[in-house]
């Protein structure tokens, strides 16, 4: 900070030697963070306004993009907002419970054998979903040569190999296996911290105020003794399963995928965007993605968060 | 530790968390854990017995799980092949690793820097600027593509090394994993070396940054992951194949043995899988216990 010209009195220098050197900490992730997150959501919010093909300036056009979405979007209604609906609402909470209560028997086993099975579980959520399609594509393989096709063909379960991956109906399923299978992240590890931190006094402590089983143990001491680790681990699962959205698409080979029965809000977004090029209204879909995350972050908030 | 204090185990009532040794009544987690820790590992085992598979028990009918006569021959194949367009798929994975390291290096620094200013300094605007990171960790990347393809494309990004390290730094996750591990670090350290003279760099690196070796090494996997699994970047904002990363070249092998070679890809997709998730293994058994006891500062209040 070499400044020649200012006066020592100058309440810019006084702000620099008090403030400054903070501000300079925080410069290099706040320019990439006002760069990559900040802007992009700003812009997508303007952009939902307009309509826009990346060639032609963008046109302001007002709302018309979300009415559009809200009421000729057949596909949207039909089958993108269901789709994710349930693909959120199961793998979210479903991999969030499953996740706890993981966890929680986890706790309950000494050190080597606890950090063996935490490892296991927590490894399929190392890699993403794409590094790992070469497993399900093989696996549920259409033709008589797929592992599962095989196995059920040997066992007389099915007469003829079943297309898993290109039949609307098993589509659905597999990515939720598939998802909840990678589902004990970040948040799943901090969880299981959580659990371990719980003072033992405070087990005793129920004991004497009269909880008797091991439900009332997790519902009235240690959910409440790791909310914070409970609230984090509902964002990271928040996150994660809308960030798995491509899943679909990885699965089927296609976008749109088959009949549209593994269409999530993140495949409407890029089939807009990407395929069609009527980037206002992809804008206009990202805007209402980031909103349900908002208000599934709401309700674990509710849920969770310290002030009651 | 008194004898005639009650022994935990003995007491009125047993809470088995985090028990030093085996008791019975740990037998019915094992019986839930076991087979469903087995169940998991179905999909990792048949990546490793997939990848040594030779080509006549990669197409055996009926399809074996494990493999018998295990073979380099789907490793040698991989490296020996190019590229579509004719980019040796060595140079994909020199790619990966140099993008990797760099990544991880500015990573650690612009976050554990940002993390000491926000949890050690005092500013007017530091409450707000550590909620906006925290809204931000519900932050979905994958929805604003479009406006971040916008923006890579206007600061001139598209096709360069940087695309790949740049968008990456800005990790909300990380940047609160460090803040709040260093929150744990009594201020009166701080206060002490700074009567004794030490500015801010000083403090920084001697003694904020070997006490947080666990949240230094918690983030370098977080954004190792991010970074080394990553394909989309290559997607979406280089067009110079060899610029592209190793998860890049690995999804074309996927992507076309979705379609008409569906098995004869399929070894040598097996085996860029397994290098892929390798190294995300390695790296985290080393690192786990560190990670671990930064998790246990993670909490969101």
């Amino acid at each position: 900070m070499v400044n020649n010209n200012i006066q020592p009195e100058s309440k810019f220098k006084l702000w620099l030697t008090k403030e400054g050197s903070a501000y300079g900490f925080l410069s290099g992730y706040a320019l990439m963070f006002i760069v990559f997150i900040v802007v992009p959501v700003l812009v997508a919010g303007l952009l939902s306004f307009t309509l826009f093909d990346t060639i032609q300036l963008p046109k302001f056009i007002g709302l018309k993009n979300y009415v559009t979405l809200l009421t000729q979007d057949d596909i949207f209604m039909k089958y993108v907002l269901p789709n994710t609906i349930e693909f959120a609402v199961i793998v979210g909470p479903g991999g969030y419970i499953l996740s706890f209560m993981l966890a929680w028997m986890l706790a309950q086993l000494p050190k080597l054998p606890r950090t063996i099975m935490a490892l296991i579980l927590y490894s399929p959520s190392m890699t993403s979903g794409v590094a790992m399609s070469v497993v399900w594509l093989t696996i549920f393989s259409g033709d008589q040569n797929g592992y599962l096709n095989s196995l059920m063909l040997n066992y007389n379960l099915i007469q003829e190999p079943i297309q898993w991956l290109q039949s609307p109906q098993y589509l659905m399923p597999i990515m939720i296996i598939v998802t909840l299978w990678s589902s004990m992240g970040v948040g799943f590890l901090a969880m299981l911290a959580g659990i371990l931190e719980i003072n033992p006094e405070m087990y005793e402590a129920g004991s004497l105020d009269g909880i008797s089983n091991r439900f009332q143990e997790i519902i009235y001491i240690t959910i409440p003794s790791m909310r914070p680790q409970m609230l984090f681990g509902a964002v990271m699962a928040i996150v994660a399963t809308f960030q798995a959205g491509a899943i679909g698409v990885t699965l089927s080979g296609a976008n749109p995928t088959p009949q549209y029965a593994g269409q999530l809000i993140v495949n409407h977004i890029e089939d807009y965007g990407f395929l069609r090029y009527e980037m206002g209204y992809a804008a206009a879909v990202s805007v209402v993605l980031l909103l349900m995350v908002l208000l599934f972050a709401r309700v674990a908030n509710n849920l969770f968060g310290s002030n009651e | 530790m008194s004898i005639f204090k009650p022994k935990r185990h003995s007491g009125i009532h047993y809470s088995g968390i985090n028990p030093k040794g085996y008791h019975p009544s740990q037998l019915k987690f094992y019986v839930i854990l076991l087979p469903l820790a087995l169940f998991m590992l179905l999909p990792m085992a048949f990546i490793f017995s997939h990848a040594f598979k030779p080509p006549d028990e990669l197409f055996a009918y009926p399809p074996r799980f494990f493999v018998i006569n295990p073979t380099f021959k789907n490793f040698i194949d991989l490296f020996s092949k190019m590229s579509g367009s004719g980019v040796p798929v060595s140079r994909y994975l020199f790619n990966s690793i140099i993008i990797t390291g760099v990544t991880i290096a500015a990573s650690i620094v612009v976050s554990s820097t940002a993390a000491y200013a926000l949890s050690k300094k005092r500013f007017k605007l530091k409450k707000a600027l550590f909620a906006i990171n925290t809204v931000a960790l519900m932050f979905v990347p994958i929805a604003v593509t479009i406006p971040r393809f916008l923006i890579i494309q206007k600061l001139g990004l598209m096709d360069t090394f940087w695309v790949h390290v740049l968008p990456a730094l800005a990790m909300p996750v990380g940047l609160f994993l460090i803040k709040q591990f260093i929150d744990g670090i009594p201020d009166e350290v701080i206060e002490a070396a700074r009567i004794d003279g030490a500015n801010d760099l000083f403090i920084y690196f001697q003694i904020i940054l070997p006490m947080i070796k666990p949240a230094i090494a918690t983030i370098a996997i977080l954004t190792f992951q991010a970074t080394w699994n990553n394909a989309d970047t290559s997607s979406l904002f280089i067009n110079d194949e060899s610029l592209k990363t190793f998860a890049f070249y690995l999804t074309t092998l996927t992507s076309t043995s979705a379609g008409a070679n569906a098995v004869a890809g399929q070894g040598i997709a097996a085996a860029a899988s397994l290098i892929t998730f390798l190294p995300n293994l390695i790296i985290f058994i080393f690192l786990q216990s560190q990670v671990m006891s930064t998790m246990s500062h993670s909490g969101l209040k």
